[in-house]
């Protein structure tokens, strides 16, 4: 169209009214005189008007066809938005089900996104994360292991890859308040963690070149909370001096309240690495992990060739404690996220499966809706409405409900993030740094959008299918009734039966998930956890600066712990069972072949009362230790099963001799017990080979006490606790919890059940919308055919043969739903496989549970339109139409 | 009934600039016009008529004013416009090409027969 057209167009916009006056006078005129030339003809006036009305045709069409010419498209979508609006709020009902659907599927799918993308896309609160690497060290039994910090320092020295290289490891320490001491968890790094990091502090300075050195300064960095909740954030903290396990060390700076670093997420404070503690001194001793910056230009493989090369070096340079240590470099995302991108994604799927349901139940709302709505269709058509212009209508309606939804969505999304966020275990929060970064933002909005799109288009899409098929002159003659609804019910059918067979998937994997987590609870943990109460001691240096001080500790400790009332034994381990694969110990059996390889065993150091009557193990073979295994007598060890299969395979292991690599007299220790496995690492793992000392055979300031009751071990945590600080104010105690609870709260078991919460409610959500769903298609198939059925009747079918027809018919799609899902079920499951724990993916009471529960579900939902159709009256029904 | 051949599409533009070519007119002038000189040929639906004249407005081949008529009545008179003028010519032209051509194939048509 020309400029000036559209500019006459605009100005016509605004006399409209005169426009249409004009056209009806100018109409009006073209009537008169074709009515004064018939009469003219011999007509009486009143022939006349009727053959011009005629010959002039609908008049009201013909101004619709001259405003069309001058008005604008926009205009219609407006007039289209308007028709939209009173077609839904005429029926509220449907437009509230529709959009609460809608919000329910898209702010679902929108908030777990949320969650994936601050995980995947922005997971590091540091500067270019993406040149960021985990750097350590790789054994056979760990492909990622922790750095010694002899290798560390030469492998900062000797790397051509990296712009910089630094360690970090946690650090225990007593900090000094008021007149008790309390344990904290600190991270002590070498000197350029920060800057590599690239994060700066918020006060203060950062750690200085060279701070990290042995006699070094003893300085110390406070993270931004400790810095608030213990110095209430005053800025002449810096300066300041804090007392740590008895020695003072000067606070220098303070980190950002945004900065956390996920291996050290409970670090209060930090320190330099300082002076080297007794394992720091010793190059087989590792302690510690590092991270590097990559230089420009150099890949992620590029760095670990150059770190496997430094570590060949190494090895030859140093067998004796360096050889087959290799080397492990990731993206430090990589190690941070990699252990929550399944969930994450197993997560993400499940709400996307709710949001198919969610959309298809809405579109089958629509698809009812254009049903009822055939007539009016079929009315509109024939006054003259084009197809074209039908189908805009509809695609309108869509959009709008879209819309809404989408609103309504990013609402419930905000909502949902919140929930789940003070949901999420706080440890898991604290193992994902960017929780914090969840919420609503562009990333979140747009992805809000673009379902919204897609739900829109698929809304859209329904109606105008069905519309398509409608030829409009029997719509009209048989007024959308009986046999003409074939269309619908096929269709709707087919829509409910991809709404079972989605649900089948859902509820299955939320079986699976169920079922991994009740094993993992239920793991053999080769001891009764139950009545045990447990805390973390800490005896600091200043107080306690020996072995032998410490050894003198153990019984004073245990004898005072006794006399509390109900307490049945006093157990003290250097690590309570269900932790890790940690504090591991390198083994060789006296008078086998030995290659200078890595046998890899747990140690854990016990006093004798701790297994056979804290945790009631089971003893297999020979004694458990005694009060006389102390440092007098020789050092003898007790090992479990698994290391009596692995190393003494058809052999009696008692009276075996195992020493450290080089068999130094020192090191010998005699086999005199075997007991049946203890679970010490992830409930998950495998059992692991694992030894058992004496503590006062080798003692250590830093123990755990685990003792049985015979009364309720909750109420006992604050006596213990308080038991423990009465014999010396100075002991750090902390961690108190009960067994049951520590094991229940291991990181394996939280993942575990936070993922089986949310699938479960997403499978429960899916549940309640597909038997809805299924119930809508029942009852509209029974309502529609009331007519058929009371024809039926009055020819003689008895209710009874009513009644099974429809449940034959509900059957029907819901055994082609659940039959397809439990085949879709089974991917799932095999896709999910590295979530699952003891749970195959073709687990069949898992997938026979889901059917019975969906087909009794399913059941229900027909017997109530069954039932309805079989009251039918006959003569009611064939009378009502 | 003998049914009357239907206005050729496209064709309706051009014949109403033809009309006012000769004088302006109003709506029922143009119509009775058409058909007159089509000797009853032709006759111009008025659903077609009104939007048609919509149109040529909105391009600026017509301009329309309210004048009074021989009997005394109100009536919304048409005129060509200099743009209406070139665009008739234009018509005109791309019409006789296409009768020319239409004649042309119509013909040998015949021959080959």
């Amino acid at each position: 169209m020309t400029a000036m057209g559209w500019w006459r167009k605009v100005k016509l916009l605004f006399g409209r009214e005169r426009f249409a006056g004009d056209l009806d006078e100018e109409m009006a005129f073209h009537r008169e005189q074709m009515a004064k030339e018939l009469e003219a003809d011999g007509m009486t006036p009143e022939q006349a008007r009727v053959a011009t009305m005629r010959r002039f045709g609908n008049a009201t069409r013909m101004r619709e066809q001259s405003h069309e010419v001058v008005g604008f498209r926009a205009e219609t979508v407006a007039q289209d938005m308007r028709f939209a609006v009173r077609q839904l709020r005429k029926n509220p009902g449907f437009a509230v089900t529709a959009i609460l659907m809608l919000a329910l599927g898209i702010g679902a799918s929108t908030a777990i996104f949320g969650f994936v993308d601050a995980a995947m896309l922005s997971p590091l609160p540091y500067a270019q994360p993406s040149r960021l690497v985990d750097v350590a060290e790789s054994a056979k039994a760990f492909p990622r292991s922790n750095l010694s910090r002899a290798d560390f320092e030469d492998w900062q020295r000797m790397n051509k890859t990296l712009s910089s290289l630094d360690a970090y490891t946690g650090q225990g320490y007593l900090l000094r308040v008021g007149s008790v001491s309390e344990p904290i968890i600190a991270g002590r790094v070498s000197d350029g963690f920060f800057h590599t990091l690239g994060v700066q502090p918020v006060l203060g300075r950062d750690f200085r070149p060279g701070e990290d050195k042995p006699g070094a300064a003893k300085v110390a960095m406070l993270a931004y909370g400790t810095w608030m909740t213990r110095f209430g954030g005053r800025r002449e903290v810096i300066g300041e001096t804090v007392g740590l396990s008895g020695d003072p060390y000067t606070i220098v700076g303070v980190l950002p309240q945004n900065f956390v670093f996920q291996p050290q997420a409970t670090a209060e404070l930090w320190t330099p690495l300082g002076d080297k503690n007794g394992c720091e001194s010793r190059r087989s001793c590792h302690n510690m992990f590092a991270v590097g910056r990559l230089r420009d230009g150099v890949t992620v493989a590029m760095a670990l060739a150059d770190m496997r090369q430094i570590a060949a070096q190494l090895a030859i340079q140093y067998p004796g404690s360096n050889q087959d240590q290799g080397a492990s470099v990731q993206p430090l995302s990589e190690l941070i996220v990699g252990q929550v991108r399944p969930i994450l994604l197993t997560l993400l799927a499940g709400a996307g499966l709710l949001l198919a349901i969610a959309s298809v139940n809405v579109a089958s709302l629509l698809l009812v809706r254009s049903e009822s709505r055939r007539r009016e269709i079929a009315v509109r058509g024939a006054l003259g409405a084009t197809p074209v212009r039908l189908v805009r209508q509809f695609v309108t309606e869509g959009l709008l409900l879209a819309g809404a939804g989408c609103w309504a969505g990013i609402l419930s999304a905000a909502g949902m993030m919140g929930v789940l966020k003070a949901l999420m275990p706080k440890l898991m929060q604290q193992g994902a740094p960017f929780v914090r970064n969840v919420g609503v933002n562009a990333h979140t909005v747009l992805f809000a959008g673009g379902v919204t799109v897609l739900a829109a288009v698929m809304m859209a899409v329904t109606p105008v299918l069905r519309l398509a098929l409608t030829d409009v002159h029997g719509a009209l003659s048989d007024g959308g009734r009986g046999a003409a609804s074939r269309f619908w019910r096929r269709m709707g059918a087919n829509l409910v039966v991809v709404e079972l067979m989605i649900a089948v998937v859902l509820l299955a994997g939320a079986g699976f998930l169920a079922k991994s987590l009740y094993r993992l609870l239920h793991v053999d943990v080769g001891f009764d956890p139950s009545h045990v109460a447990t805390v973390q001691v800490m005896a600091p240096d200043t107080f306690y600066p020996k072995p032998e001080n410490w050894v003198e500790l153990y019984p004073a400790i245990r004898s005072r712990v006794l006399s509390l009332p109900g307490v049945e034994a006093v157990g003290i381990t250097s690590d309570l069972p269900v932790q890790c694969n940690c504090d591991t110990d390198w083994i060789r059996i006296a008078g086998k072949p030995f290659h200078g390889e890595h046998n890899e065993v747990l140690e854990r150091d016990v006093n004798p009362e701790y297994m056979p009557a804290v945790l009631k193990a089971r003893l297999i073979a020979g004694r458990m230790f005694t009060d006389a295994d102390d440092m007098k007598h020789p050092q003898v060890t007790v090992i479990n099963e698994t290391m009596a299969k692995k190393y003494f395979p058809g052999e009696d292991p008692l009276g075996k001799m195992i020493g450290n690599g080089n068999l130094d007299a020192t090191s010998m220790r005699q086999v005199v017990g075997v007991i049946a496995d203890v679970r010490e690492n992830a409930l998950d793992d495998q059992p692991w080979p694992a030894e058992y000392f004496s503590i006062y055979h080798g003692p250590d300031n830093y123990f755990a006490l685990a003792v049985r009751t015979a009364g309720d071990e909750k109420a006992l945590l604050p006596e213990l606790v308080k038991a423990v600080r009465g014999i010396n104010p100075n002991l750090g105690v902390n961690g108190e919890i009960t067994m049951v609870d520590q094991i229940d709260g291991s990181p394996t078991a939280m993942i575990h059940r936070f993922s089986t919460w949310l699938v479960g409610g997403f499978a429960a959500m899916a549940l309640v919308l597909s038997v809805v769903g299924l119930y809508g298609v029942v009852a509209y198939s029974v309502s529609q055919r009331t007519r058929e059925i009371g024809v039926r009747m009055a020819l003689g079918a008895q209710r009874s043969a009513v009644h099974r027809l429809i449940l034959r018919e509900a059957g029907l799609l819901a055994g082609i739903g659940i039959a397809a899902g439990l085949g879709c079920a089974v991917g799932a499951g095999a896709l999910m496989k590295s979530l699952l724990f003891g749970v195959r993916a073709w687990d069949a009471s898992t997938l026979a549970g889901v059917a019975a529960v969906l087909g009794g579900f399913a059941l229900l939902a027909s017997f109530i339109p069954a039932r309805r159709a079989a009251r039918v009256n006959p003569v009611e029904a064939l009378r009502a139409e | 009934m003998a049914s009357k051949p239907e206005l050729m599409p496209g064709t309706l533009d051009m014949l109403i600039l033809r009309t006012l070519k000769r004088a302006p007119l109003h709506g029922y002038g143009i119509a009775q016009s058409i058909k007159r000189e089509s000797d009853d040929v032709l006759t111009v639906e008025e659903g077609s008529l009104y939007p048609a004249l919509q149109r040529l407005l909105l391009q600026g081949w017509v301009k329309a004013e309210w004048k009074t008529t021989e009997t005394n009545r109100r009536a919304r008179f048409y005129t060509l416009t200099a743009a209406g003028k070139k665009q008739l010519g234009f018509e005109l032209t791309k019409f006789e090409l296409m009768v020319e051509a239409i004649g042309r194939v119509l013909r040998d048509a015949e021959e080959a027969g």
